[in-house]
């Protein structure tokens, strides 16, 4: 095929998995806002909501021109015709592929979106809205995409060795989940976490959990475009059908060992098991076979469900798993793919070698970065919100509004 | 004035044993709400992400009818043959005395009103 044409089906699929990433965005809003109290619904949700204005304008500006922009040494990415896209005329291709360069940039523009929003489930329910938006901004910008350019473009370091991340193991879940970490110890707990904190509204937890299944679709069959040259298709369809497999067995055996552990299935573990594995097939959804994604997605769970069971015992408050979830079963995905890969390279110790290469660089460079970024925000105004405003709830003090009304004719 | 504190599942027995004892049959006068509170019963245990989260307060349904003298005692009988199970966390009948009633559409005040 002439790489110098546009390939209608490549074009439209790519459009359409960047919409499908985008809509996970108030999925995860809905997903953690549920999970929050209710005089918390709406900044939970907000800030997983502002990473679309933010982030979107960011990615536009100078994002892309950072992460996808000529590599310098392949540490970062840079072109002054990437400011603002102005040099990048509506038909041009995307490097040797038939799809136009701009929906390779709304595509690319989706994750770096969603990924500090992952972080928000660490920090809720007590986290300063204005550290919290000079936080990701800075993050996105320190961050994420270097991260990217290392990973997943041309020049990146990272690429050229050959580490595997298919749709984001490394660069989203990782990076998001050791992230949310650091700022989850640096926060401290929440004042009533000993009480028992409960969710408010599960029924919009499952919402958004559906939501974020539907739009994964997107975030890893969409990635078969880097994959597959120069159009997509096989790939994107094995990318599907691991995404589908890994997420239904992990949704059953977190409903399993939950069952075994306190003897009641629930709802929130079976949205729970489902991210987990939608999380650890991410990085290995086009290189797997769809059975080993069974096992994947089934062994994800496990190890989430433990971690999350550490963090009791540990006494950190990650309020809703982000690292628990993302940054566990991120890791676990990043390594597995290591062993279970067959396509384009055959899995071994060689290649596991790599894949925690890949994992000990995100997770350094992440854990560092946010750190730094963190005690800098920290000095300029504080982390954490001002206890009576902690105790009343930040719908009411951060946005002057409640989530709820119900009572009211 | 009789406020009843009962078991939310326990209501519609208490609505029927109710309306057999008062003469406006199913069509008598009752306040329902939805209230929680503590007692003797612990509170039910929910489960997140695999931790046991104790709820401090437990639902229950509050009954409030009006009632003249004559009534007060079958209607007391009829709702502690309604809302009994024997268990702790039946709930809890207060009765007060009531000192005015008003009808809102005529005015009408005292027995005629209520």
């Amino acid at each position: 095929m002439d790489t110098n044409t546009i390939d209608p089906g490549s074009t439209a699929w790519m459009l359409t998995s960047s919409a499908l990433v985008l809509l996970m965005v108030p999925g995860l809003a809905l997903f953690y806002g549920g999970m929050v109290r209710k005089k918390n619904v709406l900044t939970t949700m907000m800030m997983s909501f502002v990473a679309m204005a933010i982030v979107g304008v960011q990615w536009v500006v100078a994002g892309y021109a950072l992460a996808f922009g000529k590599s310098l040494g392949g540490f970062i990415g840079w072109d002054w015709g990437l400011v603002a896209l102005k040099d990048v005329p509506h038909t041009r291709l995307f490097a040797d592929k038939a799809i136009p360069e701009l929906v390779f940039v709304m595509f690319q523009g989706k994750f770096a979106i969603i990924t500090p929003a992952l972080i928000s489930g660490a920090v809720a329910e007590r986290m300063r809205f204005r550290s919290y938006l000079a936080f990701t901004i800075l993050w996105v910008t320190c961050i994420y995409c270097p991260l990217a350019h290392w990973v997943w473009a041309d020049g990146g370091w990272l690429f050229k060795l050959g580490v595997l991340d298919f749709a984001g193991g490394t660069v989203v879940h990782i990076s998001a989940g050791v992230s949310a970490l650091v700022l989850a110890l640096m926060l401290g707990p929440r004042r009533d976490l000993q009480k028992g904190i409960l969710p408010n509204n599960l029924v919009l937890t499952l919402t958004g959990a559906g939501l974020l299944w539907f739009g994964w679709f997107g975030f890893n069959a969409g990635s078969a475009v880097a994959a597959e040259h120069p159009v997509a298709g096989a790939v994107a369809g094995l990318a599907f059908t691991t995404t589908q497999s890994a997420a239904a067995a992990a949704g059953l055996s977190w409903m399993l060992v939950e069952r075994y552990h306190h003897g009641k299935v629930t709802s929130l573990g079976l949205a729970s098991g489902i991210v987990a594995g939608l999380v650890a097939v991410t990085p290995a959804a086009g290189h797997i076979h769809p059975g080993s994604a069974l096992l994947l997605g089934a062994a994800a769970s496990l190890v989430c469900y433990a971690a999350v069971q550490l963090k009791g015992r540990l006494g950190y408050d990650d309020s809703l798993d982000a690292f628990g979830v993302h940054g566990v079963g991120g890791i676990f995905g990043a390594l597995a793919v290591g062993l279970l890969a067959f396509t384009p390279v055959e899995g071994g110790l060689g290649q596991l070698g790599k894949q925690a290469l890949g994992v000990g660089v995100a997770a350094v460079f992440a854990g560092l970065g946010t750190f730094v970024i963190a005690s800098g925000v920290k000095a300029l105004w504080g982390l954490r919100i001002a206890e009576t405003e902690e105790r009343e709830g930040l719908d009411l003090h951060v946005h002057g509004e409640r989530g709820y009304h119900f009572d009211q004719v | 004035m009789i406020m009843a504190l009962i078991r939310p599942e326990r209501l519609e027995a208490v609505e029927e044993a109710l309306a057999k004892v008062l003469d406006e049959g199913d069509n008598y006068r009752i306040t329902v709400d939805t209230v929680e509170g503590r007692g003797r019963q612990s509170g039910e245990t929910e489960y997140v992400r695999g931790r046991a989260v104790k709820v401090r307060m437990v639902q229950k349904t509050r009954v409030t009818i009006a009632v003249n003298d004559a009534y007060v005692e079958k209607a007391i009988d009829a709702i502690v043959e309604g809302a009994r199970e024997g268990n702790v966390g039946d709930g809890k009948i207060f009765v007060m005395p009531l000192e005015e009633v008003v009808r809102i559409r005529t005015g009408e005040r005292g027995g005629k009103a209520i």
